[in-house]
């Protein structure tokens, strides 16, 4: 924790939602409001993260291809990072300083932990039986109140693949799509926990998962409720932030956890991370944001982003899109595999997501592909530049790149060491570092970790 | 707009079967798809649509039309297993999908070779992707039968099926289970009740389904079922079904069976000692490698998805990436083939493959060469449909070509050319107009709508 107070940032959020909860006492006793305040407690935030650092030792990577995440590239590098933190990143020059170990990196490359803005993992973990169905609470077109994080099953074999197969060290656990307004997110760092606050991202800002189009009309419509159309959807959402202004403008209003959430979209401190494919959608949700003062962080999945990139660059927005999937509903009908390349062109912002416990353990692939489609239409993309797709802009999208996303000194040491250029499909993670610790070797098959469940199975410890 | 004229005759409809042509490229790195590494600096030879010669050292025939492939990989096309090319267009919309027909008093004699749309856009964008030729299967809807699947290659022709019927889908997992009333106990009563009442009733009345070996009688509907689709919580089989049955009892047509843990699968080659003839192709088998002896000494071929390697269901606890490698290296023949999510796309199949190279680096996995990697889309799965002539660049296969821009596998590599039985083809979709139509948003003369 003590990271926030250096780096300041998202650490904001705490004292907001106290102060919202303080304001939520209707009888006006103050010894009352504290009483009912457990959000304001000496913790300062509810749920609060415990995730600690595991111990490492003082690393330098030596010779290897840097990928910094922010766009940068160094041959022949130097990577310093020590007590959780990166110290230096340079070319061969860097001076080693005395009690670091020393690891070799020629042939091989540096990137910065990858990040995965979409995931469901603990809230949809496998084994994908109907009891473990955690993420949509599909009862009510809107449920701003709930949070993924009362969701997630910390033993989801899945965060392992994505550590191994992936390198993925951070990532952002959303509820599902049925709602147009799903609930919070949570971030988490990549490390096996007993339990989902051991996961919890230190400081990093609540995200509110919103769904445009097809899947909250087809959910509610199929129920004979509303909304059964898209206009429904904008009535609805429309109508809910017309509540929350309400809300916050009250002097002393009940605690409402749904409220309290929209709130904190409404004054800056929650971001909007926004599932919505099509071109005339999204633009009518930045109208819709214009009109009760909120922004959108990122649209996730937006196929058809590449149809309004100037509009996204505008509105500083990300996109937050596959490489190549398409055809699977009618939103996604007008997918094609050069979105990205064509989204960054115009100098809008690009993030790799996921959306699958699959998907998560090759983002790097995924990047690659939506590289290439773009370098075959003319449009050529530095290699480093790509690598921010699944790095830097994903933290910047999710609040947390001051502190991840890139090495740079200072920031949190979450490093992947890829046995080649993660940029061809022949690479694997070959040692993920979390916090400067070491969490993952591929040659050391007891730096591997085994989800609760999968212990006595068969399989048990395998590779996977 | 210069693109209009050129595309009318392109994209607007499909031709009758262009005839065959000749075709050679030299100077390529060429990967034959038999399992071999790739040869550098080779020739490829079609004519008349077969392959006449691939390797080094080929002459090019007087008169054949040679490309410089120069910078380039030349391989046979892909073969994607178990797809639903042309029975969807978008899966979501139920109305363009005909993949399960969980309303339908039928299963086993489901067929979808009449059904094929070679318009579909999947079609196109597979064959943009290097796909030459597929296996399309219904799915399941109503009964451990799914139906009747065809091999088809995606020429741009209304001529897409080269073997109608060429085998039957069963499920006899968990979804089997479930499908057949509840529990793995009525599926194999189900399936067991099936073949006999198959085999009695194809000796009985002298019939023969539609087989592989093209003797294709029509067997009569059942007069007493016209009308009838009172099916609903029967899990017997119409006349029809059991009709359509004949031929994988007498193993004339292959028998696909899904099934994913270990103890499923042998169950399913125990099935070999009752009916002797069946000549059976294990899909999914997601634990097949703790099985692997066992599935390569009875010399059942397997369908497998590369990567799936999480607990998804209580029938594949112990899934791993390195399942299709510990198959391969115990003597079984698999094919890489199915499609877990919508990124899975056929055309996505030499990242699976691909995948099964690098997992040769990590300690204590098992993955595949190169050359065994690009047969697993190649050759390997269309010797299991029961096409030895495809998916391999051998004298007499069929003359499916496809140019590279770089080595298949790699990510960053896609298809510059694609011939089918020696005839280019065309690259263009539904995708590659909506690229071309907002590859600049500039407005100010007009709308991007009139950019076509």
């Amino acid at each position: 924790m003590s990271r926030l107070s250096m780096k300041g940032g998202p650490a904001a959020l705490a004292t907001t939602i106290a102060a919202l909860a303080l304001a939520s006492c209707t009888t006006g006793s103050g010894s009352q409001s504290l009483a009912r305040t457990p959000v304001a407690d000496a913790a300062g935030e509810p749920y609060a993260s415990t995730y600690e650092r595991f111990p490492g030792v003082p690393t330098a990577i030596v010779g290897a291809t840097i990928y910094d995440g922010a766009g940068g590239q160094i041959d022949n590098g130097v990577v310093l990072f020590a007590d959780g933190d990166v110290v230096a990143v340079g070319d061969a020059s860097l001076a080693i300083p005395e009690g670091y170990t020393r690891i070799d990196g020629t042939g091989r490359y540096v990137t910065p932990g990858i990040i995965d803005i979409h995931s469901h993992l603990g809230d949809y973990p496998t084994p994908s039986v109907a009891a473990h169905s955690d993420g949509n609470e599909a009862t009510s077109p809107t449920t701003p109140e709930v949070w993924a994080e009362h969701s997630v099953w910390p033993q989801d074999p899945g965060f392992s693949r994505a550590l191994a197969n992936g390198g993925v060290t951070t990532l952002q656990i959303l509820p599902g799509s049925a709602n147009l307004m799903g609930g919070r997110s949570v971030t988490l760092r990549n490390v096996p926990s007993r339990t989902v606050q051991g996961m919890k991202f230190p400081g990093a800002p609540y995200s509110l998962k919103m769904a445009c189009g097809e899947n909250p009309k087809r959910v509610y419509g199929g129920r004979g409720s509303m909304p059964s159309t898209r206009m429904g959807n904008f009535a609805v959402n429309r109508g809910t932030w017309i509540e929350a202004q309400a809300y916050m403008a009250e002097e002393d209003p009940d605690r409402d956890l749904a409220m309290e959430t929209l709130v904190g979209v409404l004054e800056g401190e929650i971001l909007v991370q926004n599932h919505c494919y099509r071109a005339d959608e999204m633009a009518l949700v930045l109208s819709m944001a214009d009109e009760f003062g909120y922004r959108v962080s990122a649209f996730h999945h937006a196929v058809e982003s590449y149809k309004i990139a100037d509009l996204l660059r505008e509105h500083d927005v990300c996109s937050a899109v596959w490489a190549d999937w398409y055809g699977f509903k009618m939103e996604a009908y007008d997918a094609i595999p050069e979105n990205a390349a064509m989204i960054h062109q115009q100098g809008a912002c690009v993030v790799i997501h996921s959306d699958d416990e699959n998907g998560i353990q090759r983002l790097n692939q995924e990047a690659a592909k939506a590289q290439a489609d773009g370098h075959r239409m003319g449009i050529d993309i530095a290699d480093a530049d790509v690598i921010s797709w699944i790095t830097l802009n994903a933290a910047h999208a999710m609040g947390i790149d001051e502190m991840t996303g890139s090495l740079e000194p200072g920031k949190m040491a979450d490093v992947v060491l890829w046995n080649g250029d993660p940029l061809s499909i022949y690479s694997r993670p070959q040692m993920v570092w979390i916090d400067g610790a070491l969490m993952y070797d591929m040659d050391d098959p007891d730096r591997r970790p085994v989800s609760d469940f999968e212990l006595g199975q068969p399989g048990e410890g395998d590779v996977k | 707009m210069s693109a209009r004229l050129l595309l009318g005759a392109a994209l607007v409809a499909l031709a009758a079967p262009a005839a065959a042509q000749d075709v050679a490229i030299t100077g390529a790195t060429v990967a034959l798809g038999d399992g071999s590494e790739p040869i550098e600096n080779a020739t490829v030879v079609v004519q008349g649509g077969r392959v006449v010669a691939a390797g080094s050292g080929v002459a090019v025939p007087a008169g054949v039309p040679t490309l410089d492939g120069s910078d380039m990989w030349v391989t046979p096309g892909l073969f994607a297993s178990l797809t639903s090319l042309g029975l969807v267009d978008v899966d979501a919309v139920s109305e363009s999908n005909d993949l399960d027909a969980d309303d339908s008093p039928f299963s086993a004699a489901l067929d979808v070779s009449p059904v094929i749309n070679p318009n579909a856009q999947d079609f196109a964008y597979s064959r943009a992707g290097g796909v030459t030729r597929a296996s399309v299967t219904p799915e399941a809807g109503a009964s451990i039968f799914a139906g009747q699947g065809a091999l088809v290659d995606l020429g741009a022709d209304y001529d897409a099926v080269v073997q109608p019927r060429a085998f039957q889908l069963i499920e006899m997992g968990e979804r089997g289970a479930r499908l057949a009333g509840g529990s793995r106990t009525s599926a194999h009563a189900l399936l067991r009740n099936a073949l006999h009442e198959a085999g009695s009733f194809g000796e009985a009345a002298q019939l023969r389904g539609g087989s592989s070996s093209g003797g294709s009688t029509v067997v009569g509907v059942d007069s007493r079922r016209i009308g009838s689709t009172d099916r609903s919580g029967d899990v017997l089989l119409t006349r029809f079904d059991a009709a359509a049955l004949v031929p994988v009892v007498s193993g004339e047509q292959k028998l696909y069976i899904r099934v994913e843990r270990a103890a499923d699968i042998l169950a399913m080659l125990s099935l070999l000692e009752e009916f002797p003839e069946l000549d059976m192709v294990l899909v999914g088998a997601t634990e097949g490698w703790m099985v692997a002896g066992q599935i390569a000494a009875a010399g059942v071929p397997v369908i497998a998805v590369a990567l799936r390697d999480l607990p998804v269901s209580f029938e594949q606890l112990a899934a791993t990436q390195s399942n299709v490698g510990r198959m391969v290296d115990a003597g079984v023949m698999v094919g890489i083939g199915g499609y877990d999510s919508s990124g899975d796309h056929p055309r996505n199949l030499p990242q699976q493959a691909g995948n099964m190279v690098a997992l040769n680096w990590v300690t204590g996995a098992t993955g595949l060469s190169w050359g065994e990697a690009f047969a697993s889309i190649t050759s390997v799965p269309a010797r299991i449909a029961g096409m030895d002539d495809a998916g391999v660049l051998a004298a007499g296969a069929h003359g499916d070509l496809v140019l590279w821009d770089g080595d298949p596998l790699e990510v960053s590599s896609a298809p510059v050319r694609v011939f089918i039985e020696g005839v280019e083809q065309s690259l263009e979709n539904h995708q590659t107009r909506l690229r071309e139509r907002y590859r600049s948003l500039d407005e100010s003369e007009l709308p991007r709508g009139y950019e076509w």
